[in-house]
């Protein structure tokens, strides 16, 4: 089967933001998704510690230590950012001010459950962040993942099995295999990555996947 | 005459007591009040309970006071970054107790506490894990959870320029929690970057005085 590079996908991903929107990105994987915004779209990135317009990296001899994003990274200002406090942060999250936010997962469900912040695993302590914040306020949740794990276990479920971290929050799911819309009635396919089909994917597929 | 100045990190410190509940400013390495945290592990006060977004990475920081064994309790939204060795290692061994709070949460308890706020209603959390034992209610067709506020004894607070009169401003993302921490314990103590013999511009300032108790300075950045 032909599986996308973690790149291709936040470049498919990035199709679907569209200018003038004001987005949220989370560690890892959905943080690569602003290098691929097609140019001409006008796109202001908000990090959950307090800014919003998120500029690229530093140019050398030019990093703020205390400039920085959600993932610790360095990062810099642009044209119209703002500073703020956490407060008014998550007032911009849970108070439905941002358009989309771009989520990494450990599983997905069929009726839109979403769990990413703890598995069954008690030894380790859990980490939740700002997710619950945003799944339960910004109106369209995009998940990016792997398809299945590395054991080659599903990820795209019938019904979670870890934690949630919001019951029914997800849109869309785009993975190395597919993107899937979240409907009423299931999955349903809105487009494969070149070279598979529908079969493909549904064989490492829990839920059933409407075409 | 008002003056909120204190002449040495360990001076402003010496108040904090055995079994405190302290909220600590701070987000990655950003904001984070390092010379009040590294006097305050000087002092070897214990039995800690620490509210803070991260527990700590590498040697510094809250995770100074957790390799001192000063830390019984961490309240925090998200406890395990790279580097956080001394937070796990704690936690594994059953040393400290962990109540884990979204971010947002966190913040508006905090917040709650600080402005009189006996509780909120939230959606988040709602139908998960970190609802149970808590209150619902269903508000115009949505679930929420019943968020109490959350009070300290003290607060450590970095800024980036303070006055006598305790007023404050930040620098960048380290503002973050300060602020609203600032507002929520019985005593607030603020390490500046600088601090200004002239009084701040008032436009500029963004905690007013009145929440500060203890200014002192302490001009390195992480």
């Amino acid at each position: 089967m032909n599986r996308l590079s973690d790149d291709d996908v936040a470049r498919r991903l990035a199709q679907d933001i569209p200018d003038r929107a004001y987005v949220n990105l989370g560690i890892g994987m959905p943080n690569k998704v602003a290098r691929f915004v097609p140019e001409g779209r006008e796109v202001m990135y908000q990090t959950e510690n307090g800014l919003l317009g998120v500029g690229p990296a530093p140019a050398e001899g030019e990093a703020d230590p205390e400039l920085i994003d959600a993932s610790k990274k360095l990062v810099t200002t642009i044209p119209g950012s703002s500073f703020f406090d956490h407060t008014t942060s998550f007032s911009m999250m849970r108070g439905g001010h941002l358009d989309i936010a771009v989520l990494g997962a450990y599983q997905v469900a069929e009726n839109g459950d979403l769990a990413n912040w703890a598995t069954l695993d008690e030894s380790h302590p859990p980490a939740v962040g700002g997710a619950m914040d945003l799944v339960v306020g910004v109106p369209r949740i995009y998940v990016i993942m792997r398809h299945v794990n590395r054991d080659g276990s599903p990820k795209v479920l019938r019904r979670c099995t870890y934690p949630l971290t919001g019951p029914g929050v997800v849109s869309r799911v785009y993975t190395d295999l597919a993107v899937l819309d979240v409907t009423d009635n299931g999955f349903r396919l809105v487009d494969l990555a070149p070279g598979n089909t529908l079969e493909d994917v549904q064989a490492v597929t829990e839920a059933r996947i409407l075409s | 005459m008002i003056d909120k100045r204190v002449a040495s990190l360990t001076k402003a410190v010496a108040s904090i007591r055995p079994g405190d509940v302290v909220m600590i400013g701070g987000f990655g390495s950003a904001g984070i009040p390092y010379g009040l945290i590294d006097a305050l592990a000087q002092t070897g006060v214990g039995g800690l309970t620490v509210i803070s977004n991260n527990a700590g990475a590498g040697e510094e920081g809250i995770s100074a006071l957790l390799r001192c064994g000063q830390v019984a309790r961490v309240i925090c939204s998200y406890p395990r970054t790279p580097g956080s060795i001394w937070f796990e290692r704690r936690y594994e061994a059953g040393e400290v107790e962990l109540e884990v709070v979204p971010q947002g949460t966190l913040a508006e308890r905090i917040r709650a506490a600080g402005s009189g706020i006996g509780g909120f209603f939230t959606r988040t959390g709602y139908g998960t894990k970190l609802a149970e034992g808590k209150e619902t209610r269903i508000i115009d067709g949505h679930g929420y959870v019943f968020e109490k506020p959350l009070h300290a004894d003290i607060a450590l607070i970095r800024a980036e320029a303070a006055d006598r009169w305790g007023n404050l401003r930040y620098h960048a993302t380290a503002r973050n929690f300060n602020p609203v921490m600032a507002t929520a314990a019985r005593h607030t103590i603020v390490e500046a970057r600088m601090v200004l013999d002239e009084p701040m511009e008032p436009e500029g300032v963004v905690t007013p005085g009145i929440f500060v108790d203890a200014v002192t300075q302490y001009e390195v950045r992480p």
